[in-house]
């Protein structure tokens, strides 16, 4: 276009061609600093861990050999990965639902009436911001089985009382109980921002065509036009679940025994107590696998079943 | 079918009276519109009637029957709304559904899954899917049935909100500007069809529109509403020809009633801009009125005469037929409008004095207050100029 008219045809292309660098170059330096930060922060890390969990690599040691995979024969022969990944998936199932369902009833609730609804949110909101450290330190007074709150109201109603995270049965749960108290904030500001889209023109259609009681207006309108809202808080959920640590690290240390030992907790102690980086590594790769194919999972099938406006 | 009775409706929300006392009776198998600007408070009244809102007094009966307690399912009222409101997460067969098995199927049985499996459910719902069917096709959606509305056109989901409301057989069908999403083509041709929806129906329509094509071409009566009030309700012919308030004359009518200041000279005569008309008032010399003239009433007169009024062109206007020629006129605030039949009249360039006569039998006589002074005899066909 800019080339003059009078100029020869190799003229003409080679101004087409250069131009065609130029912008290849522009593309590249704008393309560039993210696919930089993306490679040396995501992908060269999965990379690396790859390769370490085929050896035997143990931290700080000068040499190390290749194994193969005889870190993942480990993994799958060993009895406290399996009961920490049958802790997780417990851990997860009673979070993911219990998050979702409790916050949607709240959420519900602070939309039935305007008062107060900042006020709601944000104290709903404030354990997901607060530092679990410091909150750990509430739950253990709180639970604690002499001094602690709980105890000590449930006696008085008379009802038995637990050394809750000193017990095989009940530690499971309990820090299941904290997981969804730490997660409902979270999932409590996405529902009521979902709430807030639902067009009014909806509610008053389903009014019309007599969907008049609380729970015909929940089916027909509320639940089906939060799907997205809902498929987004469960997979967030889900993984946030799945990378429980600090409750697990604070609280119990995995115990009694290994009952409430979870994944991520067995693969810290792995590579940063013991020291065995290459079976930590393994460990990490297996529990990437789970977590990408739940997500990858969890999409395809809700996004058939979601509706998106 | 029924007849509504709307007895001193009012409305407020917080500091704003949106109804100051609605009163209104519609007869059973009426299309009456609702027809005034936005935030007159219409689409409230509408609500009203459908029990989506609680007036804050007045009351409404539907064939005698006091319906201001009563839940909108129990009105037996049904509703198309200006955005469709259609679920979007369902296909057109459960969307026209929804009505009927909220009436037909027990809260167990319309549990999802579980309410499937309930006795009788299944017959119930088979016998439901049909009469959607039924009523789609009665629209021309049948080969929609299976889609989502998301997947429709404005046109298509438009049928698809009406079918929704026929599906039961309703009394009264309430639409809230149900054409106002829709284009300029696709409106004209969906107004025919909710015409003819009522001729075939037969049931009582309330249709609510800021449209004056859309009320004059549909309605039996329009109703016109401003600031809250019914100014008046008439046949469309009659709202037009005989509007009994400035502001209904004003709304009426496109382009607007030209509107010029004038006084009375004699019972039998008024000054307007330094012309003297013969139009009779019965009012005192000295009175101040409006007279209302409107842009058909002109009509194009060669050359001066006596009785013709000369204004200076500022815009034409070809629409075919006619011409809208827009003129400035000393003593009015906003430029006349004369609408002349092309054949009879010449090219006319801007800048140049046309002479418009004036069919005295057509002019509309105001108040100072907006009100209308009732015509009299006015037999004089022509202004008598003084220029």
């Amino acid at each position: 276009m800019h080339a003059h008219p009078a100029a020869s045809p190799a003229a003409v292309g080679n101004a087409a061609r250069s131009r065609r660098r130029g912008e290849v170059l522009r593309a590249c330096a704008l393309v560039g600093p993210a696919l930089l930060l993306l490679l040396v922060l995501f992908l060269l890390p999965t990379l690396a861990i790859l390769g370490i969990a085929l050896t035997d690599w143990q931290f700080g040691a000068q040499s190390l050999s290749f194994v193969g995979a005889a870190n993942f024969q480990e993994i799958f022969a060993d009895a406290t990965f399996r009961a920490s990944f049958g802790n997780t998936l417990v851990y997860v199932l009673i979070v993911v639902p219990g998050t979702v369902v409790c916050a949607l009833v709240v959420a519900l609730l602070i939309e039935a009436d305007s008062r107060f609804r900042s006020f709601y949110r944000a104290i709903h909101f404030l354990p997901f911001m607060a530092t679990l450290a410091a909150m750990a330190i509430a739950w253990e007074a709180l639970l604690h089985p002499t001094i602690g709150l709980v105890n000590q109201m449930l006696a008085a109603i008379g009802a038995p009382t637990a050394n809750w995270l000193r017990d095989e049965r009940t530690v499971l749960p309990v820090l299941a109980i904290i997981g969804i108290w730490q997660n409902l904030g979270f999932a409590l500001v996405l529902f009521m921002a979902g709430l807030k889209a639902i067009p009014r023109d909806l509610y008053d259609a389903a009014d019309i065509d007599g969907a008049s009681s609380w729970m015909d207006r929940i089916l027909t309108v509320t639940l089906p036009m939060l799907g997205p809202v809902s498929m987004f808080v469960v997979i967030v959920v889900a993984l946030r679940a799945f990378e429980a640590f600090d409750t697990v690290q604070m609280l119990t240390q995995g115990g009694p025994g290994k009952a409430s030992e979870l994944l991520l907790y067995t693969l810290y102690r792995e590579s940063f107590e013991f020291l065995r980086t290459g079976y930590g590594a393994a460990i990490t790769v297996v529990f990437l696998t789970i977590v990408v194919s739940l997500t990858l999972f969890q999409a395809r099938v809700m996004d058939r079943k979601v509706h998106y406006s | 079918m029924a007849s509504l009775s709307i007895a001193g409706i009012t409305k407020g929300f917080e500091a704003t009276q949106v109804l100051k006392g609605v009163s209104l009776d519609i007869r059973d198998g009426e299309f009456l519109t609702l027809l005034g600007p936005s935030g007159c408070g219409k689409s409230t009244l509408l609500r009203i009637l459908a029990g989506l809102e609680i007036q804050d007094g007045g009351t409404i009966s539907i064939d005698d029957r006091v319906v201001d307690d009563l839940h909108p399912k129990k009105r037996d009222v049904a509703m198309v709304f200006q955005s469709y409101a259609l679920y979007p997460h369902m296909t057109v067969r459960d969307n026209i559904s929804v009505p009927l098995k909220m009436r037909r199927l027990s809260s167990w049985q319309r549990l999802p899954l579980f309410g499937r499996c309930l006795p009788n459910s299944a017959r119930i719902r088979k016998e439901i899917a049909g009469e959607a069917g039924k009523v789609a096709k009665s629209v021309g959606i049948e080969h929609l049935l299976d889609r989502k509305p998301g997947q429709l056109s404005g046109g298509q989901r438009q049928r698809v909100a009406v079918a929704r409301a026929m599906v039961r057989h309703p009394a009264v069908f309430l639409m809230d500007e149900p054409l106002s999403n829709l284009d300029a083509k696709l409106r004209v041709q969906m107004r025919a069809e909710i015409k003819e929806l009522h001729r075939r129906l037969g049931v009582t329509f309330i249709y609510v529109t800021h449209d004056q094509a859309e009320a004059m071409t549909l309605s039996d009566r329009v109703a016109v509403m401003l600031d809250g009030e019914l100014l008046q309700v008439a046949p469309p012919d009659a709202i037009y020809a005989e509007p009994n308030d400035r502001r209904v004359a004003e709304f009426i009518g496109s382009p607007k009633i030209n509107l010029l200041d004038a006084v009375v000279r004699t019972p039998e005569t008024i000054d307007v801009a330094g012309a003297t008309l013969p139009v009779p008032t019965g009012c005192e010399p000295g009175t101040n009125i409006v007279l209302g003239i409107r842009p058909e009433a002109f009509h194009y007169v060669d050359r001066f005469a006596p009785g013709t009024l000369g204004a200076r062109v500022h815009l034409v206007e070809h629409l075919g037929s006619d011409l809208f020629v827009h003129c400035d006129f000393p003593g009015a605030g906003a430029p006349l409008i004369a609408r002349l039949a092309t054949d009879r009249a010449p090219s006319l360039s801007i800048g140049e004095t046309v002479h418009l006569g004036i069919d005295a039998s057509r002019v509309l006589l105001f108040r100072p207050d907006g009100s209308r002074l009732p015509n009299r005899e006015a037999t004089v066909t022509t202004l008598r100029g003084r220029a």
